[in-house]
């Protein structure tokens, strides 16, 4: 017997008395060697900064392996590795800011070839009826990125909306929920 | 990486299993039918405007990524206090003791163990302790609304709470919002990702609630109002609800998934 999904409903506009949590934006601790940040802004359909929002990370360690809650596959052994990244902010002026480690290359479907390194997200917020996912890729991995299956898979003239830019400690990586430049989000 | 092909046993002798947490990974997740959450783009609910995208969504197939997820229960290090919200503070806060229980599964009707469940909620009066709330309801000093818990070897959780009041907001005229708790899944997955709300049985707001009714399938919106449970219920000090939670579960065969 197969029993359906309970549906999503919007984060709405009150999640910061029970969401975010202290440090939720080190998805290593702070001071890891090789550590970079990583910043970027949410715009709406008028492209303005949306204040209230709740960004989430998923991400293997620079040697491609997780922190995965049942230790499936090899697990990270990078110290204070959480993998898991959560940014929420009730008034803020539309950014995040994460401190993370470039994730490594992990397999692609059906565990085929490599994937290009690549960061997992969720975006919530009020006037948002269930999530909307995408992924963080580097610029300067364009190797990796020409090969990624999943890329692959994007529309060539929206495939930049995934990439994130360097800048002098990390990369930067705004999302467009609507209009021009407007994010490739997945179905999931 | 060790992975495995196989699916997980079915069940013989109609015991629910718990997850094998390496033999039952599944290598893909069962997608959504497209009547199982609300549109992004629902106008009834006014802020959904210029917050839905309007290119269609790409397709993910599932990779390691998305079937591996996080153990966040270890940096949130849950207190006993965490999943009882009556005891947060130095007094009792006011309104309806209640007890909300019940159990997270995949779509297989098998338990999750271990996965984090986080709600937060308005007080009694329908207010919650947010400085944009501004609603001229009492705030309570002594509830905060916020609570975390993990489920437990049977993928139970258990929350003690006051029961949320209604509210008014300002999508349009005279609008209230049923009252609910918000509620938080992770799953074991990033695919099993889940946020939504829980309702309480006849709330005679449901009709106008473009919230609630942004999930169009009658029956899918049945899934999100809880139950009164009178075996549950603690004599002379609480009343009890139980909501059961389905995060999606693993696809039946490869073949579902085509990539
Ligand atoms: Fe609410």
């Amino acid at each position: 017997m197969i029993f359906e999904v309970t549906p999503s409903q919007t984060v709405g506009p009150y999640f910061a008395i029970g969401v975010p949590f202290p440090g939720g934006n080190l998805i290593v601790p702070d001071g890891t060697p090789g550590q970079i940040r990583i910043t970027g802004s949410i715009y709406d359909g008028h492209n303005e900064p949306i204040p209230d929002h709740v960004i989430e990370f998923w991400q293997p360690d620079g040697d491609g392996r997780f922190a995965d809650i049942y230790g499936y596959g090899e697990q990270s052994t990078l110290p204070g590795f959480r993998g898991f990244g959560r940014y929420g902010i009730e008034d803020g002026d539309g950014s995040y800011e994460i401190v993370t480690v470039k994730p490594g290359r992990v397999p692609g479907p059906n565990n085929g070839p490599l994937q290009a390194p690549h960061i997992d997200v969720t975006l919530m917020a009020r006037g948002m009826l269930h999530r909307v996912v995408t992924r963080i890729y580097f610029a300067d991995e364009a190797q990796a990125n020409a090969e990624d299956p999943v890329l692959a898979g994007v529309p060539a003239s929206r495939r930049d909306t995934l990439i994130a830019s360097a800048t002098p400690d990390g990369y930067r990586f705004d999302i467009h929920l609507q209009g021009h430049g407007e994010t490739v989000f997945f179905d999931i | 990486m060790s992975t495995t092909n196989e699916q997980p046993e079915t069940d013989t002798d109609g015991v629910r299993r718990i997850y094998d947490p390496v033999a039952d990974t599944p290598l893909r997740y069962r997608r959504d039918p497209p009547e199982a959450h609300p549109s992004l783009d629902y106008p009834p609910y006014k802020s959904t405007q210029l917050r839905h995208p309007k290119e269609p969504l790409v397709y993910l197939p599932h990779t390691v990524t998305e079937i591996t997820g996080p153990q966040l229960d270890r940096t949130l290090a849950l207190k006993e206090t965490d999943h009882d919200l009556t005891v947060q503070a130095q007094g009792e806060p006011i309104g309806e003791r209640i007890i909300v229980s019940g159990h997270v599964y995949d779509t297989e009707g098998k338990p999750l163990r271990d996965t984090l469940v986080e709600i937060w909620q308005a007080n009694a009066a329908g207010r919650y302790d947010h400085r944009w709330d501004r609603w001229a309801a009492p705030l309570d000093p002594n509830f905060h609304g916020a609570g975390r818990c993990l489920t437990d070897s049977e993928g139970r959780y258990e929350f003690t709470t006051i029961k949320p009041g209604p509210y008014p907001w300002g999508n349009h005229y005279n609008a209230w919002r049923p009252a609910h708790i918000h509620f938080s899944l992770l799953g074991r997955a990033f695919t099993q990702r889940l946020v939504t709300q829980m309702y309480f049985p006849g709330d005679p707001f449901f009709p106008y609630d473009p919230i609630f009714n942004s999930v169009r399938d009658e029956k899918a919106r049945g899934r999100m109002i809880s139950t009164f449970n009178i075996h549950q219920t603690r004599p002379n000090w609480a009343q009890a609800f139980n909501w059961d939670i389905y995060l999606r579960g693993p696809a039946s065969t490869p073949f579902e998934e085509a990539f």
